[in-house]
């Protein structure tokens, strides 16, 4: 077990949490490699997200470990020190600054010293300018560049929001349901986005789109009732009873 | 591009606004000093007090503008602030009173030896050095404002809870400073001052030099505020405001971007105190009372809350409106004024200021759109527009 740790990217193990005595995640243990692109699945209420939150510094778990990168534990941590460490978070309900410009939505995500004085004195040099700009094409948003985030589409924000984590420099990335409400030709897209960052780094994504999961071709873990159900490639997942029954019968 | 605009606009608005507070600053000591008082453009000492008055009400509102309008926090405890920067004036202008008070004691205050005190209390030392009561006017703000903000934000005290804390702060100052055995006059607070800096604090001249230091110090506040909003930190601050849970997992220190931000507009306030207090001539616990910190508020919605211009608009247009209006109908003045602010809120949510900035970027991105040589100048930024 100690030699797991400090091979894996990300180790949760026996991770328990409840709210009010309701028990949202039921000691789950799961493991994400170094450059692996992972995808969860699982019905609502299955505890994905309180997964994400768990490893964000966002909720503290009632018992188990989580560590990063072998030795660092993340449960000590808050999440601005986390976000800092290198994990870097898309939400299901995609939050970008309505207020501020796409550009400067990029810039605040940009990986740069995030202190007091150094962003009171920040000047953007000639190497963020480049970085943010070569972010926007990635996006597909550089049009849309000086405008107002709040005016951008649903998939629009989804993919600022992408284009934000990818400012960050995450080693690894948490995506939560990232094609929710996007049409046909934009969930075909984010899937080929994704495997594009997944190039250079590892990410887990929580999605309930199936034909998206396919697309992703990666392994698959479908979680339910705050623990894993069953792990596998997708065809492995989805014909197995267990997760018939729980998730994709119903 | 709205934004673009609109902050090129801003951009213009503050250097207009500065201009014209210097102006303010050399024109209105000018025609105080150097016309005579039948000339037609003669301006009376007593209106050069009284808008001098107002510049430090709206120095002060825009304090609770950097604050409020950009990092989300209500303070209803502002005027505390603007208070302890006054009563820091007003003990060096009690020690400058010297022997002169009614009981000639050199060194203590009047009210020290009615109280039958017979040394100075320790927080007294100092305060007759100009230099030491000119940095205790930022220090004291400054370091209530570090201690109250590092409790508050580190425990993520929010929205209404943070508001009543504030107010709750301000309260119990103004209870400490009712008592006489606090060392600060108790009720009748500090007054009878007769010079500052060896002028007489009465005099045309000082009052006019008085107007000139509350211009000059609203331009510079200004011109710091506006560089602080405009700044990378500034975009953090709207941030946080807008999403605060999404800025920290940006990895920024939402506790730390709040408390200097926090830190700095109390700071401001003990300076606006401190010039309000010389021209006022008094200062005492009731500029503690919660009401003020509401009104500031107020000032600062109607002139609209984020535009930084906007604060002084409102905090002189209100208090003009106050002025006037007390002299008429002097009960009604507080039904006005809750009216006032429930006509705003309803009606114009981005205050006076905000409201003509909104429309003039408007009209400018409509005339920029529909001129053709526009069009071709965007081209350039998307061969990728197909979607
Ligand atoms: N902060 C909280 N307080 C109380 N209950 C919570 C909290 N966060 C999550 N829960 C509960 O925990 C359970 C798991 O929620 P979670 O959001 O993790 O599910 P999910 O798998 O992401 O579902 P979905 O697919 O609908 O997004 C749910 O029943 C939810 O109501
Ligand atoms: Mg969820």
């Amino acid at each position: 077990m100690t030699e797991k740790t400090t091979k894996s990217l990300l180790y949760l193990d026996g991770v328990s949490v409840s709210f009010d005595g309701f028990k949202a995640l039921n000691s789950l243990s799961f493991i994400v490699e170094p450059g692996e692109l992972r995808a969860i699945i699982g019905p609502n209420g299955a505890g994905k997200t309180t997964m994400m939150d768990i490893i964000t510094g966002k909720t503290r778990p009632d018992a188990g470990a989580v560590f990063f990168k072998g030795d660092i534990d993340l449960t000590k941590k808050d999440e601005a020190e986390i976000a800092q460490l290198g994990i870097g978070r898309k939400f299901q309900k995609p939050t970008v600054f309505e207020s501020h410009t796409v550009w400067d939505n990029l810039e605040l995500a940009l990986n740069r010293s995030r202190g007091v004085f150094a962003t009171l004195f920040y000047r953007l040099t000639g190497e963020d300018k480049a970085r943010i700009e070569e972010i926007l094409t990635t996006v597909r948003l550089t049009a849309r560049r000086d405008d107002l985030a709040a005016n951008l589409s649903h998939g629009q924000k989804q993919w600022l929001e992408i284009g934000m984590l990818l400012a960050q420099e995450p080693e690894l990335l948490l995506v939560d349901e990232p094609v929710a409400g996007m049409t046909d030709a934009e969930t075909a897209e984010t899937a080929v986005l994704l495997k594009e960052i997944a190039r250079t780094r590892s990410v887990v994504v929580v999605e309930h789109d199936m034909g998206f999961i396919r697309d992703l071709g990666v392994k698959v873990t479908c979680l339910a009732e705050g623990s894993v159900l069953a792990e596998g490639s997708i065809d492995f997942v989805s014909n197995d009873p267990k997760v018939i029954e729980n998730y994709l019968g119903r | 591009m709205i934004t673009s605009f609109l902050i090129k606009s801003l951009d213009r608005t503050i250097v207009v606004t500065v201009a014209i507070l210097l102006v303010l600053a050399a024109l209105v000591p000018a025609l105080n000093l150097l016309t005579a008082p039948d000339h037609p453009l003669h301006v009376p000492t007593y209106l050069v007090s009284l808008f001098g008055k107002y510049l430090t009400y709206a120095l002060l509102a825009l304090a609770l503008d950097l604050v409020w309008g950009f990092c989300g926090i209500l303070s209803l405890g502002h005027a505390a602030f603007f208070a302890l920067g006054g009563y820091a004036m007003g003990m060096y202008l009690m020690r400058q009173i010297g022997a002169r008070g009614s009981y000639g004691n050199p060194l203590l205050p009047d009210f020290m030896v009615f109280l039958n005190w017979k040394e100075l209390p320790w927080f007294w030392y100092g305060f007759d050095m100009f230099w030491f009561a000119a940095l205790m006017v930022v220090l004291v703000p400054g370091l209530i404002a570090f201690v109250f903000g590092w409790f508050a934000f580190r425990s993520r005290v929010n929205g209404v809870y943070l508001s009543i804390i504030t107010q709750a702060m301000t309260y119990a100052l103004l209870l400490a400073f009712f008592r006489n055995d606090m060392g600060f006059g108790g009720n009748n607070g500090l007054t009878d001052f007769k010079d500052i800096l060896g002028f007489n604090i009465q005099a045309d001249g000082t009052r006019a030099a008085l107007f000139a230091a509350s211009a000059l110090a609203l331009a510079v506040s200004l011109v710091i505020t506006s560089g602080i909003v405009r700044s990378k930190f500034g975009k953090v601050l709207v941030a946080l405001r807008d999403a605060e849970s999404r800025t920290r997992f940006l990895g920024y220190r939402v506790e730390h971007m709040k408390l200097f931000a926090f830190t700095v507009s109390a700071m401001m306030a003990g300076v606006a105190g401190a010039l309000y207090v010389p021209q006022v001539g008094i200062i005492n616990p009731g500029e503690f009372e919660p009401g003020n910190s509401i009104e500031v508020v107020i000032w600062t919605a109607v002139g609209g809350r984020g535009t930084l211009i906007g604060p002084i608009v409102g905090a002189i247009l209100v208090n003009g409106g106050k002025s006037i209006f007390t002299a008429a109908f002097p009960e009604f003045w507080l039904f006005a004024l809750g009216g006032l602010f429930v006509l705003v809120t309803l009606f114009l949510p981005k205050g006076v200021v905000g409201t003509a900035q909104h429309y003039l970027a408007r009209r400018r991105a409509y005339r920029e759109t529909s001129r053709p040589e526009n069009a071709t100048g965007l081209a350039d930024a998307e061969p990728l527009a197909a979607e």
